[in-house]
């Protein structure tokens, strides 16, 4: 039985996930509308604003969750985190903040409107910058580089986030995101054949790019992620994870390669979902690398009893309402994991679904 | 200015922003499930489209006030790290209810706004009903944190800190339930109006709109009835703070000396040196009557506080006034309005009323502001009442002024943009049928 504090992390852990895999699409399918290029650009961008509208503000909850999770669950760590790495979490706000209003903004303009162009590029721009910042968060509480001596920061506001290594982890996130983005947008295209080779394109360059950044984090992780890269090479549960990984990545490229988007989907799914499950599980015990441990910062039971008891409960609403709203707008095609029959059949039902 | 006034500024702005974007958040989906039933039982295109009219202008405040929403839970953090590292475990209860509530929220808001062709009529007007229920909630359960604020309960007090909590009881504190009350109706109360403002406005340039008509009496019908109400609430709330927040109350009521039989001062200017109050207007016995309803009650003066516990006066006394004043404005424009429809069975259409609803407009939204100035000023110098003060609780991060500006510009961009957009979009009449439907039927077209 594990214990209520590592529950409530490993909640939050998934909610994390969660937020990478949907609320990362969006952003991905933001830099997608940055990157839309030749003579489908403009059906690109509309297809990508079709895809997330309906969505986006569904998927953005997650992050919420995340938060809530982390000041109810783990106070202190909350409140060190947000002290240490005041100013990237300052940078991502204001990221998300004009990425949601500037994409409502455009969806609601007029369609032929200059003012309109203007809003794509904040919302193309501001999809950018904030999987940046929150690589640049993530890889701040993985090195080490925050110290806290009793209960103050004393590693100063930019040391532990602004460098090589948060950055090539903020590289990592976002081309992360683009590359899942990239892979939704291929099922989102079925029946758009030209459109859909686009996004096939896009996710096959963004894999290549994904597996550069993934090597130079890694390489970089010796000289500034020790504690991460001491449990990614010596834990008993690194290896199925790795090698889940790895699979993961190559089957999704294969078939990418063979035209399997639904199969690709799953894949990139289970992908994201291996490389945050071995992060997360590399950065035990500790929330802020060597100086917040979960169990330490963990509020008392009664709390994460009272936390967790309200999780279960509200997933009951949740999932069922999750399930309606991706099968009103995403038709039967939200949740095939992959399509035996031949992906050409599975374009053809979904419109009759509709 | 100095990291503590930096900090509140910028909570301040934050929260005074949000607010508006939550309370049409709330308030909107009510006007159209309203709309969309009446549209349903008699079949009136009118309504129809004004339901749809009304989904646009949501969608565009709804992503402002979620986003900005995001940034407050942040900022809990980001601005006082003290108050959250004492507070989490104990007010975390109804903030995850909220994160619950705000996901079904968002969840059956994007099927309220992009699924008029993509489900049945009753499934659509459910999920507008879903949106309407869990953003009153979420509402309620970020107000319910706040009024723990107020009244601190569900823990014992050891050396500084608290042992043995009951997150149940500190959810369910003394101040939550008029406080959540006072809020929930402010904001259907300040929407309403604003509604109608707009739509007469826009009535008196098209006298023969049945649409606008239709949309007045749906926003006077909810205006009205909120407006007669409130006042009741906030006789709940004042009476409840003259107990358990004496030094709030006196503020508010910019009452100086400790007396039995108080009067009440309406308007005037707290002078804070002299502890004299110029200009005001005095009723005898008003305040012992309101505050305890006993004309001889005594009431706690501010010569009863500390000095280093006393809220600041002018700002708390003349931000009451204010929100006094609009609530008893709007509930007299109602009652008119009311009255008049009683009379002739019909929405009243003469000018004055018309001008008289117009100037109402903003009305609800600066008492809504002048409101949460009251309770979070009045709180001051505690972030925590009499447990842990606001400049104990203030991040040690430099330099706050830069996220204060940064924040503050980002906010006043966005609000003219969305005022803009607004009106353009929503206000001045659109090409309705091609912008409604557009996302949707071109999604099909593309698809076939």
């Amino acid at each position: 039985m594990p214990t209520l504090e590592l529950t409530a992390a490993a909640v939050m852990l998934i909610s994390l996930i969660g937020y990478a895999v949907l609320g990362g699409a969006d952003f991905g399918a933001g830099i997608w509308d940055l990157l839309a290029r030749g003579p489908h650009a403009a059906r690109q961008r509309r297809v990508i604003e079709q895809a997330i509208a309906p969505i986006w503000e569904a998927n953005h909850v997650w992050l919420i969750l995340v938060v809530v999770i982390l000041f109810t669950g783990f106070p202190p760590a909350f409140s060190a985190i947000m002290t240490a790495l005041h100013v990237p979490v300052t940078i991502m706000l204001v990221g998300i903040v004009l990425r949601g209003a500037s994409f409502v903004f455009r969806a609601y303009d007029r369609p032929d409107d200059r003012v309109q162009h203007r809003w794509g590029r904040v919302f193309a721009i501001s999809s950018t910058i904030t999987p940046i910042m929150l690589g640049t968060i993530i890889a701040g509480l993985s090195s080490g580089d925050i110290d806290i001596e009793d209960g103050l920061i004393t590693s100063g506001w930019f040391n532990s986030w602004l460098g090589v290594y948060p950055f090539a982890v903020g590289g990592f996130t976002l081309v992360l995101f683009a590359y899942i983005a990239a892979i939704f947008l291929t099922v989102e295209t079925v029946g758009q054949p030209d459109l859909q080779e686009d996004f096939r394109r896009r996710a096959l360059l963004s894999a290549i790019a994904l597996g550069a950044f993934a090597l130079l984090v890694v390489l970089l992780s010796g000289d500034h992620a020790e504690h991460i890269r001491e449990e990614l090479l010596n834990s008993w549960w690194t290896w199925p994870l790795q090698i889940g990984t790895a699979i993961a990545a190559v089957g999704t490229i294969g078939a990418l390669l063979t035209r399997r988007y639904f199969l690709a989907r799953t894949l990139a799914v289970l992908q994201v979902t291996f490389i945050l499950l071995g992060w997360g599980a590399s950065m035990s015990p500790y929330l802020v690398v060597d100086d917040v441990r979960y169990h330490e910062a963990a509020a008392p039971d009664i709390t994460l009893q009272l936390m967790l008891g309200a999780l279960a409960v509200g997933s009951l609403i949740l999932f069922p309402s999750l399930y309606y709203l991706y099968r009103i707008f995403k038709g039967r095609q939200a949740f095939v994991l992959l399509d035996l029959m031949g992906e050409h059949r599975a374009a053809s039902t979904h419109t009759s679904d509709e | 200015m100095s990291d503590l006034l930096a900090a509140r500024s910028q909570m301040a702005m934050s929260l005074g922003f949000h607010i508006i974007f939550a309370s049409i958040g709330i308030a909107m989906p009510l006007l159209m499930v309203i709309a969309e039933g009446l549209w349903l039982r008699t079949g009136n295109e009118a309504y129809y489209k004004l339901a749809r009219r009304w989904a646009k202008g949501t969608a565009i405040l709804f992503a402002v006030g979620a986003v900005s929403g995001t940034v407050l839970s942040f900022e809990l953090g980001l601005l006082w790290p003290r108050f959250m590292e004492w507070s989490g475990s104990l007010i975390g209860m109804p903030f995850s209810l909220e994160g619950f509530a705000f996901f079904t929220e968002a969840i059956f808001l994007g099927i309220y706004l992009y699924g008029w062709d993509r489900v049945g009529r009753k499934a659509h007007w459910f999920a507008g009903w879903m949106v309407a229920l869990s953003g009153t909630l979420s509402g309620i359960f970020v107000v319910m944190a706040n009024a723990w604020m107020n009244q601190p309960t569900g823990f014992d007090l050891v050396d500084g800190e608290p042992v043995n909590i009951d997150p149940v009881a500190a959810m369910f504190n003394p101040a939550a339930f008029h406080q959540t009350l006072h809020m929930t109706i402010a904001a259907f109360l300040a929407t309403a109006f604003a509604v109608a403002a707009i739509h007469t406005a826009l009535l008196r340039r098209n006298p023969d709109s049945d649409f606008h008509r239709k949309a007045i009496g749906i926003a006077l019908a909810v205006g009205v009835v909120t407006a007669v109400i409130q006042p009741l609430s906030g006789d709940i709330s004042a009476r409840f703070v003259a107990e358990h927040q004496p030094a709030k109350l006196a503020a508010l009521e910019a009452h100086w000396e400790t007396t039995e039989g108080a009067a009440l001062t309406i308007g005037g200017i707290p002078d804070e040196r002299s502890r004299t109050t110029r200009l005001g207007i005095e009723i005898p016995y008003g305040l012992s009557l309101l505050a305890h309803h006993d004309p001889n009650a005594e009431v706690t003066g501010l010569d009863q506080i500390p000095e280093d516990e006393q809220p600041p006066v002018t700002i708390v006394h003349l931000a009451f006034q204010i929100m006094v004043g609009i609530g008893f404005t709007l509930m007299g424009v109602g009652l008119w309005g009311a009255w008049q429809y009683w009379r002739r069975r019909r929405l009243p259409t003469h000018p004055w009323f018309q001008w008289a609803i117009m100037a109402c407009g903003p009305l609800g939204f600066v008492a809504v502001e002048a409101g949460w100035v009251v309770t979070e000023v009045g709180r001051q110098p505690w972030v925590i009442y009499e447990i842990l003060r606001t400049e104990d609780a203030v991040t040690q991060v430099p330099n706050l002024y830069v996220p204060f500006i940064s924040f503050t510009v980002l906010y006043v961009l966005l609000s003219i943009a969305t005022a803009w957009l607004l009106y353009r979009q929503v206000v001045i009449e659109p090409r309705e049928e091609e912008s409604a439907g557009q996302l949707s039927g071109e999604r099909q077209h593309a698809n076939a």
